[in-house]
């Protein structure tokens, strides 16, 4: 089969499964339409896999024109054609959505088995792979921004998929606003690019660069540089829907969805929208310095803070959301200072070992039955032997655990370590916030396995903390009976296979695929998908840097290793006292800077007490008041006086309709003289 | 066949269906049962034929000929004529009106229990008068079905409608008769000074700039109450809240479209130095229409009130698409009244479905409906992120044409604009999840049911309207296309 014909298998099977259990689920037998949307998304990872595999291989060849349908919009140039662009980050994005997805789609199978509405769920989840296909595919701005919202619906849809809760309700309303504040600078992004480029096609966007670079924009009576403010506006959209320092409290909220749904949209494809948005734009952000070092800031600071945050959660899930965030900010300072290969590199792995994570905390919270407080954990290795495994393995991936200057290592090794070595190379000539970046870039690891580590102590090791299953009823007994091991039990092997399989990329994937997207072959591999200025070799000049930079990372790793098992292992309970001894800032961290409360004043109410306003005393006391209400009452006390008409307006109305006729007929009468 | 005139046949045929349905009540006065059954379906089969004729109308129609078309002329009065025609920008509100009907008729079914015959038969006569608006190439006719078109919705809010409907009604009433009364002297002044009232011949017409101004703000008056923009927005919930379901339909879906199809058929193509003049005024008072009634819908606790404040908000898309004067702005702006034709029409129908139900349209009376009316609230759900402007439907594609439009010539107004989008998501979401999610909590809605076969026959069309021009807006934008490009350069050769 041609490149074409699979590309097309890879993003129409999901959405027919979408349709099929959507439109149709309530009216087949449950298991056929969850039977048709896994098998249609396991059809869609082969040709997916198929051209990835391919094309990595140097089988197949990519072909330059993108796959047309046909036209969505047309006015002025102003074009947009429904389409599937094949390139290099379309193949990796295609490989990597359809692969987690369809394994979370199986991993459902047993998740989900207790919920009345599966139909609906794998509907969603299925449309939510079509919305994320389609935006990577994409071959111009407009096309991307319905994959973008559409993504956004889905996750909204299956966030707020347990409508009962009020929770989830407020979470999936959070996040579609958000997004949308980000979708803001977004839209201005695309028009600003339509504006400057007569046109929205990548293509011809992108061709044309060179001859805008220093262009001049006018907003209002600032006149600012064409190049910096699309990339800046376009970057803002990036931040929303990659949960980007200020625009990031949707994600952890977004954990009120199935963890399913948390392991494959906010974990390793959706939130990662916002870094192939910046990846496909190299064109741009290679000509700015402004907007490229505003990416590398938010990106940095987005990684310590959530990092630091992640340290204080006690919500299995939640640390893993801001562990997520905190991966994410790695990606965008590394596209920020120019290795968009290197993003590209970690978000690949990362997909991996974080949707194995999610799937690991879910198979954990499964087996506890829906108990997601660590502190109410402990001791669940010994009933889930096999889930302990898997999140052994995620959490020695995401800590870039491997040894500097050989090939061994697991997935994070390769990727983040790719990241901090350009990162200092950047920062070696001198690139804005690359110093900044790479400091934090250190830090954040360390954090990073602090974290990772304190989540799998407290959950697997130790003692149980938690109270035997069954016995809700009183608090006491329920802690006079405490078992020393958890009443857990293990899940069921639609659960465990996606679990193996995603461990397999979590430990492989970054040794078998460095080569290509970071390695001497990069350019090869990437082809004309990321553009490097001539005088961007950050990606080479990596290897050419100082020893002591290849070994920080493993340094700080096992610092945070032994930290945590000084703190969790050693001295069960230490953690409590020092959170406690933290005081401020235990409650700083724990209460995510204050974020939400901040935001809650500033935007929440004062739209309220705005909009009360401009109701009662703009519209009501204002406008009715001065207007229609006031003349009333004017006409009201002429009326009085005057003859007493019939009340029907229709009568006061007919009547000044017939005088205004009468009186322009007499008007032409009289001046054409007829 | 070949030789009727089919705009004609359009307009006069609810008219005749109208006169029938009266005539047969009057025959019938000793059985009101049999007229209003009679009434009901002469309505239906009436609405479904000049639907059918609409769209006939439209297939015939040459999308490539910017100049008026299906054009009939006879002498009226004077210097005024009967003259019909229609163009790339008003072919498809004909289509519209006549496509929104059959399912304003089939909503008020059961709905409406006094002075059945009378409903219907003024239903009909509005059809006929909207559509009239539309397609009049005469100033005076254009005029006189302008303002004959608000006695009949008069009314229906006046007899059909809620408990406040004579403040409605006389709210409603008060502001457009103040539009209307600058609109006429202007008009009078047009028809003198160019000696025709041929809207064509108007068109080339140059009116003297000095004057111009007058003009475009006496024709401002009755478009902006009309459409209405901030700050004579206000008659509008009013007139929603206590209007019947199928009232708000028309008035959301039709009525308010007449204000900005009269900026592009009177305001921008004759007074085009005017519309260049004020073009800025309209910018502020389209950005403060879409924030400040966004804000307000925000706050309202009737549902319909939110949807009639999210209509202002919507309709400052269309002014500030219009008054961008460019082609992406006014495509943007036609696509943005039709789209929201379908989109609003379908809220006020998505009201009237739990009101007739429960008698209530208060948002605190209803919560977790989803539990007992799954397919109303996919249907619902489907709407609002129409309204939200969602990329698929047809909400979006004019929200996007026009804000570019607007960029084009003024960035910081399309930066407002776009601020629009996060809060038009902020109300939506918010009185979805106040109606559709949580668990039932008042107790009366324990036994609710799901929409009937009657219900799903009406939205399904509105549906695959919504969905159709999201994904295929061209079926629109290409019939469009050489009548604004027109437009627009004809605005432009103004000047030069």
């Amino acid at each position: 089969m041609s490149v074409e014909v699979l590309a097309q298998i890879v993003v129409f099977a999901p959405v027919i499964g979408a349709i099929l259990a959507g439109l149709f689920g309530a009216k087949m037998p449950v298991k056929l339409s969850m039977a048709i949307t896994t098998g249609l998304l396991f059809v869609s990872f082969f040709a997916a896999a198929a051209i990835f595999l391919g094309y990595h291989q140097h089988t197949i060849h990519l072909p330059e024109a993108p796959i047309q349908f046909f036209k969505w919009l047309d006015v002025a140039g102003f074009t947009s054609t429904w389409s599937i662009r094949i390139d290099a980050i379309s193949v990796v994005m295609m490989f990597v959505v359809t692969s987690v997805s369809s394994l979370v789609h199986l991993y459902s199978w047993g998740y989900m088995a207790e919920d009345p509405h599966k139909p609906r769920f794998f509907a969603y989840l299925s449309l939510f792979t079509f919305a994320m296909l389609a935006l990577v595919t994409a071959a111009d701005f407009m096309q991307l921004f319905f994959g973008w919202e559409g993504v956004g619906l889905a996750s909204y849809l299956l966030i707020g998929f347990w409508h009962q809760k009020r929770s989830a309700n407020d979470a999936q309303i959070k996040a579609f606003i958000v997004n949308r504040i980000g979708d803001f600078g977004f839209v201005l992004g695309i028009m600003s690019v339509y504006m400057v480029f007569g046109t929205i096609e990548f293509k011809p966007v992108f061709a044309a660069i060179p001859s805008h670079v220093n262009d001049m924009m006018q907003w209002g009576i600032y006149s600012l540089p064409t190049m910096e403010v699309i990339g800046v506006l376009l970057f803002i959209g990036a931040m929303g829907k990659s949960a980007q320092f200020f625009l990031h409290t949707w994600l952890p909220d977004a954990m009120e969805g199935p963890t399913p749904v948390s392991a494959l949209i906010h974990a390793a494809t959706m939130v990662t929208a916002g870094v192939v948005l910046v990846c496909i734009c190299s064109p741009i952000y290679e000509v700015t310095t402004f907007a490229s070092g505003m990416i590398t800031l938010v990106g940095a600071v987005t990684a310590i803070f959530a990092a630091s945050v992640g340290l204080a959660q006690n919500d299995i899930k939640r640390v893993i959301a801001y562990s997520t965030c905190s991966q994410l900010g790695y990606m965008f300072f590394a596209a920020g200072i120019g290795a968009y290969q290197a993003a590209m590199f970690h978000l690949f792995t990362h997909a991996f070992f974080k949707a194995l994570l999610f799937l690991g905390a879910g198979s954990v919270i499964h087996g506890l039955h829906h108990q997601q407080d660590m502190r109410q954990m402990g001791a669940v290795a010994k009933p889930m032997p096999l889930t302990y495994a898997m999140m052994m393995i995620g959490t020695l991936s995401i800590t870039g655990v491997g040894i500097p200057q050989t090939q061994f290592g697991l997935s994070g090794f390769f990727s983040k370590d790719a990241i901090i070595e350009t990162t200092f190379a950047a920062s070696v000539n001198g690139a804005p916030f690359a110093t900044f970046a790479f400091w934090i870039s250190i830090l954040a690891a360390l954090l990073t396995s602090f974290y990772s580590w304190r989540l799998a102590f407290m959950t697997f090791h130790g003692s149980y903390k938690g109270e035997a299953h069954g016995h809700h009823g009183d608090h006491h007994e329920a802690h006079a009976a405490k078992p020393h091991t958890a009443p857990a039990h293990e899940s069921p092997l639609s659960m465990l296979i996606p679990l193996g399989l995603l461990a397999f990329g979590a430990v492989f994937a970054g040794f078998f695929f460095a080569d290509a997207f970071v390695g001497h072959h990069n350019a090869e591999f990437w082809g004309s998908a990321i553009f490097n200025a001539p005088t961007n070799h950050v990606l080479d000049e990596r290897h050419h840097i100082a020893t002591w930079v290849l070994y920080m990372p493993l340094i700080v790793t096992v610092t945070g290793l032994l930290a945590a098992i000084f703190i969790y292992l050693m001295n069960e309970g230490m953690g409590k006292k020092i959170a406690k001894a933290g005081g401020f800032i235990h409650a700083f961290l724990f209460n995510k800077w204050y974020f939400d409360e901040i935001y809650e004043v500033v935007f929440v109410k004062s739209a309220r007490a705005i909009g009360d306003f401009l109701w009662k005393i703009g519209d009501g006391k204002i406008i009715d008041g001065m207007g229609p209400n006031g003349i009333s009452h004017d006409i009201n006390v002429i009326s009085k006086k005057s003859v007493k008409m019939q009340t029907g307006y229709v009568y006061h109305y007919a009547f000044i309709m017939l005088v205004a006729v009468l009186g322009f007929g007499a008007l032409i009468i009289f001046r054409k003289g007829l | 066949m070949a030789n009727l005139p089919i705009l004609s046949s359009i307009i006069w045929l609810p008219v005749i269906g109208a006169v029938a349905i009266l005539a047969f009540a009057g025959f019938n006065k000793n059985n009101p049962e049999r007229a209003a059954g009679f009434a009901k379906i002469q309505a239906l089969i009436v609405t479904v034929l000049t639907l059918l004729l609409s769209i006939k109308m439209v297939l015939d129609f040459d999308v490539s000929n910017p100049a008026m078309q299906f054009q009939e002329n006879i002498p009226w009065y004077g210097m005024v004529h009967y003259a019909l025609g229609v163009d790339g920008i008003s072919y498809l509100f004909v289509l519209l009106t006549a496509f929104l009907m059959p399912l304003c008729i089939i909503a008020s079914w059961k709905s409406i229990d006094k002075r059945v015959v009378e409903y219907f038969a003024a239903f009909l006569l509005l059809e006929s008068l909207m559509i009239g608006v539309f397609c009049a190439t005469d100033l005076v006719l254009f005029y006189v079905y302008f303002e004959a078109g608000l006695i009949p919705m008069y009314l229906i809010i006046g007899i059909w409608g809620g408990k406040n409907r004579v403040y409605a009604a006389y709210k409603f009433f008060l502001y457009t008769l103040l539009g209307s009364l600058f609109m006429l002297v202007a008009v009078a002044y047009m028809a003198v000074t160019a000696k025709t009232t041929f809207i064509p011949d108007l068109h080339k017409f140059a009116f003297d700039p000095a004057i111009q101004n007058l003009l475009w703000l006496a024709f401002f008056a009755s478009f902006a109450v009309k459409m209405p923009m901030w700050p004579v927005h206000t008659w509008l919930p009013d007139a929603h809240v206590e209007a019947p379901t199928a009232g708000s339909v028309i008035l959301a879906g039709v009525l308010l479209k007449m204000g900005g199809y009269g900026f592009l058929r009177i305001s921008v193509p004759m007074l085009p130095f005017a519309s260049n003049y004020f073009a800025p005024l309209v910018f502020v008072l389209s950005i403060i229409a879409i924030i400040y009634t966004s804000l307000v819908a925000f706050r309202q606790t009737d549902i319909k009130k939110l949807i009639a404040y999210s209509s202002v908000a919507h309709m400052g898309f269309v002014t500030m698409g219009i008054f961008a004067l460019n082609a992406t702005g006014v495509q943007g702006a036609v696509f943005q009244m039709l789209s929201h034709g379908i989109i609003s029409s379908a809220l006020f129908l998505c009201v009237g479905v739990i009101y007739d139900r429960m008698h209530s349209r208060e948002i605190a009376f209803y919560g977790g409906l989803v539990n007992r009316m799954p397919f109303y609230a996919a249907v619902f759900m489907l709407f609002t992120l129409g309204n939200v402007g969602l990329p698929g439907t047809s909400g979006f594609i004019g929200e996007v044409l026009t804000m570019q439009g607007a960029f084009l010539v003024d960035r910081i107004t399309a930066i407002f604009a776009a601020s629009g989008v996060i809060l038009s998501a902020v109300y939506m979401l918010t009185l979805y999840r106040k109606v559709m999610f949580g668990p039932i909590s008042n107790p009366k809605l324990a036994d609710i049911s799901d929409m009937s076969l009657r219900e799903i026959a009406i939205f399904m069309p509105l549906v695959i309207g919504a969905l159709i021009l999201g994904f295929m807006p061209s079926l629109v934008l290409d019939g469009t296309n050489s009548a604004a490009l027109n437009l627009v350069n004809q605005f432009h050769a103004a000047f030069r």
